[in-house]
């Protein structure tokens, strides 16, 4: 198994390939969209690189859940219920959503994907090989 | 013109491998502008080329019932130029198929030589959304298009996944 340091920096990796980004700009704190360009359809690059540099399988919808907003139910005037602040966290154990859950805007949604997330994700899919 | 930018397949084996051929010719109007006195295969058809070759590839795996796109081109490297009476080589490598789309190598060789070095994501269309969209029309493979495959297979070139190595 990996050390933490060892998966971030094969992560970073990953992203350069990706993204065409600098290596320094992948900081552990980086969103992916902000901060480095991804769009929608880099997700399922990143998907296919994670997969392949790490030798894990990514079901759909694990690592970037999709219909993440399902119904009325969880979203409220713009912002996630606590409702939908509990499922988010469910769909995404391995995000921190500890800022977020302060003010739970679904437009800030994206910012939980983050260089960190991706490295506490493959962590947990190592450690249960 | 026909947006179809290879003439035929060498080998085609279902989801792992295809090679096909493209010739280049003075018939093609776009070579007599790109450019003028200099006929160049332009890059971008090149890349158009490993696209259907790989797309076909992609598509047939899951029995052409995907619409299958071009996604994105994380990479792409250019070596060397190709021109008229030239032949070139598309080869390409299904990397990875998933449900969501399928991520390709391709490499264009001319007379042995490597000319580029290019990946491929393809994306499947949301089916539900395509529907919505586009009805049963398959806009991605067309009869032309496929009609590439239908003669590799009766020349025997192409191996499905259901027959027989």
């Amino acid at each position: 198994m990996p050390t933490h340091d060892e998966i971030y920096q094969k992560v970073q990796a990953t992203l350069v390939d990706a993204l065409g980004v600098d290596d320094d700009d992948v900081t552990r704190e980086a969103t992916l969209q902000g901060d480095l360009g991804a769009e929608s359809i880099d997700f399922l690059d990143i998907v296919f690189r994670l997969e392949r540099n790490f030798g894990i399988t990514i079901p759909r919808g694990e690592l970037f859940p999709e219909n993440i907003v399902p119904d009325a139910d969880t979203v409220k005037d713009g912002k996630l219920t606590t409702k939908g602040v509990e499922e988010l966290k469910a769909r995404m154990p391995f995000a921190d959503l500890t800022a977020f859950a302060a003010n739970p805007e679904v437009d800030r949604i994206g910012d939980l994907y983050t260089v960190d997330m991706l490295v506490n994700y493959v962590s947990t899919k190592l450690a249960a090989k | 013109m026909r947006w179809i930018w290879i003439d035929k397949f060498l080998e085609f084996r279902s989801r792992e491998f295809a090679r096909a051929v493209k010739n280049l010719t003075l018939a093609e109007e776009h070579l007599h502008d790109h450019f003028p006195g200099y006929p160049v295969m332009p890059a971008s058809l090149m890349i158009e080329g490993l696209a259907q070759t790989g797309g076909i590839l992609v598509g047939e795996a899951s029995g052409f019932t995907e619409k299958v796109v071009l996604a994105k081109i994380p990479k792409a490297e250019f070596f060397g130029i190709a021109t008229v009476g030239d032949q070139l080589i598309y080869e390409v490598t299904l990397l990875d198929l998933r449900a969501e789309g399928a991520i390709v190598e391709g490499k264009v060789l001319l007379r042995g030589e490597l000319l580029a070095e290019v990946e491929i994501v393809f994306a499947f269309l949301d089916k539900s959304r395509a529907q919505q969209l586009f009805g049963d029309k398959n806009f991605v493979f067309t009869p032309q298009m496929l009609g590439i495959l239908d003669m590799a297979r009766a020349s025997g070139v192409a191996k499905s996944s259901s027959q027989p190595s």
